[in-house]
């Protein structure tokens, strides 16, 4: 990568990132919203956190894709809906997933 | 510090830890594509968006062109839309206080901030943000640094982390049957446009799932 290049990346994905995280506060302005805002709002994290998961554990680019990665993550989706911490969510994950590339 | 920055700092730590192991195959992925430890380093100090970061330098990686590389960071980053939307009933001040405040959203620091109810604490996303900002650039600093010693990342499955992490938000998210189903479409909606729709797109539109909260019974 020249410098150019590597320069002009990283501002234009600083611009556009500070772009789309300012709009989306300001897009309806500071007025109270009704309740039935609030019903959507509460809705939006196990959508977005749902659709975060199916892309990135069952994809590669745009083909649906499932790997050791996938089952590392399932298990590792087990394991949090029994109530593991965070960090042992994330080392069931790579732990599964790096065993299963070792042993493929 | 306000006891919410505390909490949101406490609350933050284990996903600042995931984030400073993925902000490492994110230095070692820079360094595989040719850019200077440098750049990547102040990249993640500057742009600091995990996904974008990767998918601008996986499709520089893969011989694509400049253009290609931030719109692909664009539609990354596009479902900081719906999530600004969401919390900005919940930031206090004027537009340009607002949009200000906007940019320390990052998932997890939103999702620990909501009440689950439409509501959103600020200064447990400032907490929550500002320790995952510390780690993801001192895990690209180790990624950079240390990147050739680490090998390949996918050997350690790194790459698992990021959806590992999305899968412990969600299933903190997930909290009534009608989350569930929320949940479900969503994933749904993002599985069906996987291949017909650019990366990031899938995401943004699995947002409308949301709008499932208009029926059924609103907020658990």
């Amino acid at each position: 990568m020249s410098s150019a290049t590597t320069w002009t990346l990283i501002a234009a994905c600083a611009v556009v990132t500070a772009t789309i995280k300012g709009v989306g506060p300001v897009a309806l302005g500071g007025r109270e919203l009704p309740p039935w805002f609030a019903g959507i709002v509460a809705m939006m994290a196990p959508a977005l956190f749902a659709a975060l998961v199916v892309t990135q554990a069952l994809a590669d680019g745009r083909d649906w894709a499932v790997g050791a990665d996938t089952a590392g993550v399932a298990l590792a989706g087990l394991a949090a809906w029994r109530g593991a911490s965070v960090i042992a969510v994330v080392a069931i994950a790579a732990g599964t997933t790096a065993l299963l590339r070792a042993v493929s | 510090m306000s006891a919410g920055f505390r909490a949101g700092v406490r609350a933050g730590v284990p996903f600042a830890l995931a984030a400073g192991l993925l902000a490492a195959s994110f230095g070692v992925l820079a360094r595989d594509v040719g850019m200077p430890g440098w750049a990547a380093i102040a990249m993640s100090a500057i742009v600091f968006a995990g996904s974008a970061q990767i998918a601008a330098l996986t499709i520089i990686g893969a011989g694509g062109g400049l253009v290609s590389a931030i719109g692909a960071a664009a539609l990354m980053n596009s479902r900081f839309l719906p999530m600004g939307i969401a919390i900005g009933p919940s930031l206090p001040g004027g537009a340009a206080a607002r949009a200000a405040q906007g940019q320390t959203v990052v998932d997890a620091s939103w999702a620990l901030a909501s009440d689950g109810q439409g509501g959103f604490d600020r200064h447990v996303l400032f907490g929550s943000t500002a320790i995952q900002y510390a780690f993801w650039v001192a895990g690209t600093v180790v990624g950079v640094v240390g990147g050739s010693a680490l090998g390949d990342p996918r050997t350690y499955g790194l790459d698992a982390i990021y959806p590992a992490f999305f899968v412990a938000l969600m299933i903190g998210e997930i909290r009534s049957g009608h989350a569930l189903g929320v949940a479900a479409a969503g994933a749904l909606i993002a599985l069906v446009l996987i291949p017909i729709a650019p990366a990031g797109v899938p995401v943004l539109v699995a947002s409308l799932a949301s709008l499932l909260g208009l029926i059924g019974r609103g907020p658990a």
